[in-house]
């Protein structure tokens, strides 16, 4: 078995609009930021996975964030993965 | 005719409808708690509370969704089953693909609580029974993720099937911007399943079945579900 770090992101949709964003946008506005725009906010999230190779511990990574760390109604993903030094 | 409370860590709204349904409408309750994996066989309808299970972590609804009890919600709900989820409950039975959609975070970033009026678009519903279509009812709401959200052909198939249930409008029963308090699609407060028998709704019916607490309009959805029952 060897061990792997998933990293997954998880955004609103683009579409849907994101008040969090918005308003930090708004408030870096008033503190003379004027030229940055497009604020969205979102979540990052890391875990480790044992398997035999990389591509089934994406499966798994894949699966645990299907079922449950990310709402496909209003979220989309982005997953990494990549070995942890050492086998255990 | 008897109610069942769920309870999950962090559901604080369980105690209220607990209350509401048997001391101010004298019907039979109990509280299921969330690890049970049976629920009494003379359940006539289900109650998600409101509150914050699981301290709303990752997404409110999201982890109390895989709460051992989730599946016999599920199983009594596909039976035809009643099932009504208040605020975190909504949450919860969208998370559970029982009702489509999701909540996101109020427009206005804040928490809201307040009174609002509702207005009711669909009364062929068990939840509704004894209401009129377009009676104006006065329910608090408490929430910072109210806001309904669907995509297009969700929000055609609610509307197609008639599962929008409870609309935000003023107190002249005016459905518009200045009426909805948290930007939710269509002004959206309260949905159905396709089947009817699964109500997801933000205000809390069960704050206003007591006249000392300031309002009695709750009672209305609770006595529509026991009228339905009874029939």
């Amino acid at each position: 078995m060897q061990k792997f770090n998933a990293k997954v992101k998880v955004m609103l949709k683009k579409g849907i609009l994101d008040v969090q964003g918005k308003t930090v946008e708004n408030s870096l506005k008033t503190l003379g930021f004027d030229n940055i725009a497009n604020i969205r906010i979102g979540k990052f999230i890391t875990f480790d996975v044992e398997a035999d190779t990389i591509e089934k511990a994406k499966e798994i990574a894949n699966s645990a964030v299907d079922k449950l760390l990310y709402n496909p109604n209003i979220e989309t993903y982005y997953l990494e993965i990549e070995s942890i030094e050492g086998n255990i | 005719m008897k109610f069942g409370v769920v309870v999950f860590p962090g559901s604080n709204c369980d105690h209220d409808a607990y209350y509401a349904l048997k001391h101010n409408l004298g019907y039979e309750v109990c509280f299921l708690w969330h690890k049970e994996s049976i629920i009494p066989k003379d359940l006539d309808c289900i109650i998600l509370p409101g509150g914050f299970s699981y301290g709303d972590y990752l997404r409110t609804g999201a982890i109390a969704r895989f709460s051992p009890i989730m599946s016999e919600v599920i199983n009594f709900s596909k039976k035809g089953g009643l099932v009504l989820g208040i605020c975190n409950g909504f949450q919860i039975l969208t998370e559970a693909s029982l009702l489509p959609g999701a909540l996101l975070k109020n427009n206005s970033l804040r928490f809201i609580c307040k009174d609002v009026y509702l207005k009711v678009k669909n009364n062929n519903t068990p939840f509704t029974s004894l209401l009129e279509l377009g009676q104006i009812l006065r329910i608090p709401i408490a929430h910072f993720e109210g806001n309904y959200f669907a995509d297009e052909d969700t929000i055609k198939q609610l509307e197609d099937n008639d599962q929008i249930v409870f609309q935000y409008c003023d107190k002249d029963g005016n459905v518009n911007e200045f009426s909805n308090p948290n930007g939710s699609l269509k002004s959206i407060a309260g949905i159905t399943n396709k089947r009817k028998n699964v109500l997801g709704m933000m205000p809390h019916p069960e704050r206003y079945c007591d006249p000392v607490l300031g309002g009695t309009d709750g009672t209305l959805i609770f006595k529509s579900i026991v009228d339905f029952i009874l029939k």
